[in-house]
């Protein structure tokens, strides 16, 4: 019997305790005792309750994670991706040759692919394996979440994607830098470009060791080294365009793999969205119950994951958290470094279209795949452990799914999927902080744009050993920390320092030279700043009492953005300098270009 | 180069292109904000209202509300690149002409 059939013929509530105990089909579901279910389903849920707040966060981190046994299974898909990926290493090494190769694979991907790997870059691991967490623990709340990583996709197509494309060519400081002196900015977008690559490296580099305990069944430190070691191949020999392709193949998989089980669950609830809500509700109600509720307020639990329950506590946070999202979004390096693969404005418009159109769909499937977690998975004691929580931890919910709809098999294929996406982000991160050394360091403020091509090239094969090195023992150093904070710091400080900076540079023709650098780095130093004394980090990791943190809010977005702008507007206006007026007047002949794409970089000819 | 931007600047088609399409793109970019931070601020002040069921069944309404904020983003991103693809990158094609004559 597959384990589908077999999850379909359990009575409804059989978790519950209620009608199970007399329920001789349940010891179908795999070693539990009958009689021992209500004290499970108990403790269950007040785990549940428990990692609500770990779960939310899960979006961002995976926490730590309990080794489960070796599943050879995954590891040899695993396997085929790793082969697959280097003979596309390969082939792409024979086609980087000068630095544009590397950078930007030679301008020669098509919107369509460039949407996939944007794709590929955004849907990482923890969203995956933390929304659909989020969704199963607090169901609408997950909604909410995912949302907010999609709605900065409209901003960065209506107000940077073309103008991008148009004025840059390997990296997003020569957009910000187009018509301002080069050594400040592209220092200050080293900056913060390295800022954003490092938190958000550490935070993948340290989920990978946590999911390969999961997935895998093998040691922290296996993960690290394999994530760092096949980076560096993929990034040394394949540049770009090796890194595109594992993306797109990446992207293609997780895609394929969430519709199949989103459609699974669907279709056991005969494709009616209501129907599955309904037993959601009664799961979760039955829950509440066997935890000793009275039936009303049982009831009203059971309900509460089909509205907002406690992810927005106060408006302020709600806002700041959303803006960070949005704008930080229009900030990322290594997404902005994406938008010079494309040969022309109109690829470029193209790939954000279907980059936001895969990523909505996707949080679509990982909403689904959160109900179906919550009928299919907490329903089960096969996948509960002897506390009751789920085995592996709370961000299993997608995986134990896996297994439920489709079996030993799509269970190792999820697994390789979920740990290949994590190999295939920090292969992008890794990219975008080698050009930033490369290009906007070396080339541009060392060798005054002078730099020949095969020299820069060998510095950011240089930069990149170095990059997988400092992964790998930032991977092993933070093995332990609580590091739930890292993306979402990554997030504010691309909003508060990265996005003002290229957002005014581009918009605005009073911007000058020195605005703009002090402004970006106000907000860089304001976002960092505010996140070390906010509670993720001055309570949860530094471990200083509870309410001793100075800023109380989710966010440092809505504060740190807003000084980051203001920071550009004053220093701006009262800039009187010759710079300043050399900045102002090139703004009209900036315009003209990031307007009309006269001028621009054209894809390179091989 | 100078040259160029000046008879850039001097056709009329120049004018009307950005004209147009940074009005176009603000006011979507406003449309996305009200939506997202309007569904926001609906979650952060009236919770009961996203929780009132739709009918017999438990679907809520946040449920549709959440999942047209997604469509809506999609949507709206689609029609500015359809817009753009077409009518925008076709006068900046004119212009390019006209300048590099």
């Amino acid at each position: 019997m597959t384990p589908l059939k077999r999850l379909r013929r359990l009575p409804p509530g059989s978790a519950t305790g209620g009608p199970a105990e007399t329920d001789p089909r349940l010891s179908l579901g795999g070693g539990g005792s009958c009689v021992r279910l209500p004290a499970r389903a108990l403790t269950a849920f007040a785990l549940l309750y428990a990692l609500c707040g770990v779960a939310h966060a899960a979006g961002a981190d995976l926490g730590q994670a309990v080794k489960q046994p070796t599943n050879w299974t995954a590891i040899a898909m695993f396997a085929v991706f790793v082969v697959a990926t280097l003979f596309i290493t390969k082939a792409a090494a024979k086609r980087t040759k000068s630095a544009a190769d590397f950078y930007t694979a030679g301008g020669g991907i098509t919107g369509f692919q460039n949407g996939l790997a944007i794709a590929g870059d955004y849907m990482s691991a923890a969203s995956f394996l933390g929304i659909s967490a989020a969704v199963m623990v607090g169901g609408f709340d997950g909604l909410i979440y995912s949302i907010g990583f999609l709605v900065g996709w409209p901003v960065v197509t209506f107000l940077l994607a073309e103008r991008l494309r148009n004025l840059g060519k390997f990296t997003f400081a020569d957009v910000a830098a187009f018509r301002f002196d080069q050594t400040p900015l592209r220092v200050f977008a080293a900056s913060g470009t390295l800022v954003v690559v490092a938190f958000y490296l550490i935070a993948q580099m340290v989920g990978a060791g946590q999911l390969i305990k999961l997935l895998f069944g093998l040691e922290y430190w296996i993960a690290v080294i394999i994530v760092g070691g096949l980076m560096m191949v993929y990034v040394l020999f394949g540049g770009m365009t090796a890194t595109t392709w594992v993306q797109i193949i990446k992207a293609c998989l997780l895609l394929a793999g969430a519709t199949f089980m989103a459609l699974a669950v669907l279709w056991n609830f005969g494709f009616s969205p209501e129907a599955m809500f309904a037993k959601a509700v009664e799961v979760k109600t039955g829950l509440a119950t066997a935890a000793g509720k009275p039936p009303d307020v049982a009831a009203k639990e059971g309900f509460s994951i089909m509205g907002p329950g406690g992810f927005i506590k106060d408006p302020i946070s709600a806002i700041s958290f959303g803006m960070a999202l949005m704008f930080g979004t229009a900030g990322l390096p290594h997404i902005l470094m994406r938008f010079f693969t494309v040969p022309n404005a109109k690829e470029a418009r193209k790939s954000v279209f279907w980059a936001t159109t895969w990523i909505g769909y996707f949080y679509l499937l990982t909403f689904i795949i959160g109900f179906g977690a919550i009928t299919f998975v907490l329903t089960n004691p096969e996948f509960l452990d002897a506390k009751g929580g789920l085995l592996g931890g709370g961000n299993m919910a997608a995986v134990h799914l896996a297994k439920a709809v489709g079996g030993n098999v799509f269970l190792g294929f999820i697994s390789a999927v979920a740990f290949a996406t994590i190999l295939a982000v920090v292969a992008g991160l890794t990219l975008s902080g080698a050009s930033a050394v490369s290009h906007d360091i070396y080339a541009t403020i060392v060798k005054k744009g002078h730099a020949d091509s095969a020299a820069e090239l060998k510095v950011s094969r240089v930069t990149t050993v170095l990059l997988g090195i400092l992964a790998v023992v930032l991977g092993i150093v933070f093995e332990k920390q609580n590091i739930a904070f890292m993306v979402s710091l990554a997030f504010a400080v691309a909003a508060s320092a990265n996005f003002p900076v290229l957002l005014m540079s581009v918009l605005w023709k009073d911007c000058t030279t020195k605005g703009a650098v002090i402004g970006g780095f106000l907000g860089l130093i304001s976002s960092v700043a505010l996140t070390i004394v906010s509670p993720a980090v001055w309570e949860a990791t530094l471990g200083n009492p509870k309410g001793s943190a100075l800023f109380p809010y989710a966010s440092p977005a809505l504060f740190s953005m807003a000084i980051g702008f203001a920071g550009i507007v004053i220093f701006s206006l009262i800039d009187r300098s010759q710079r300043a007026r050399q900045d102002r007047s090139g703004f009209v002949a900036q315009q003209v270009r990031s307007e009309t794409g006269i001028g621009a970089a054209t894809a390179s000819s091989h | 180069m100078e040259s160029l931007t000046e008879r850039v600047l001097r056709d009329p088609k120049y004018q009307e292109l950005k004209g147009k399409r940074s009005r176009f793109g603000w006011w979507l970019t406003l449309a996305m904000m009200i939506v997202y931070y309007g569904f926001i601020l609906l979650v952060a002040f009236n919770k009961p209202f996203l929780a009132t069921r739709l009918g017999e069944g438990v679907t809520t309404i946040g449920m549709p509300l959440g999942f047209g904020v997604i469509l809506f983003t999609i949507v709206i991103t689609g029609i500015y690149v359809r817009r753009a693809n077409a009518e925008y990158d076709a006068l900046a094609d004119e212009i390019a002409k006209g300048a590099l004559k």
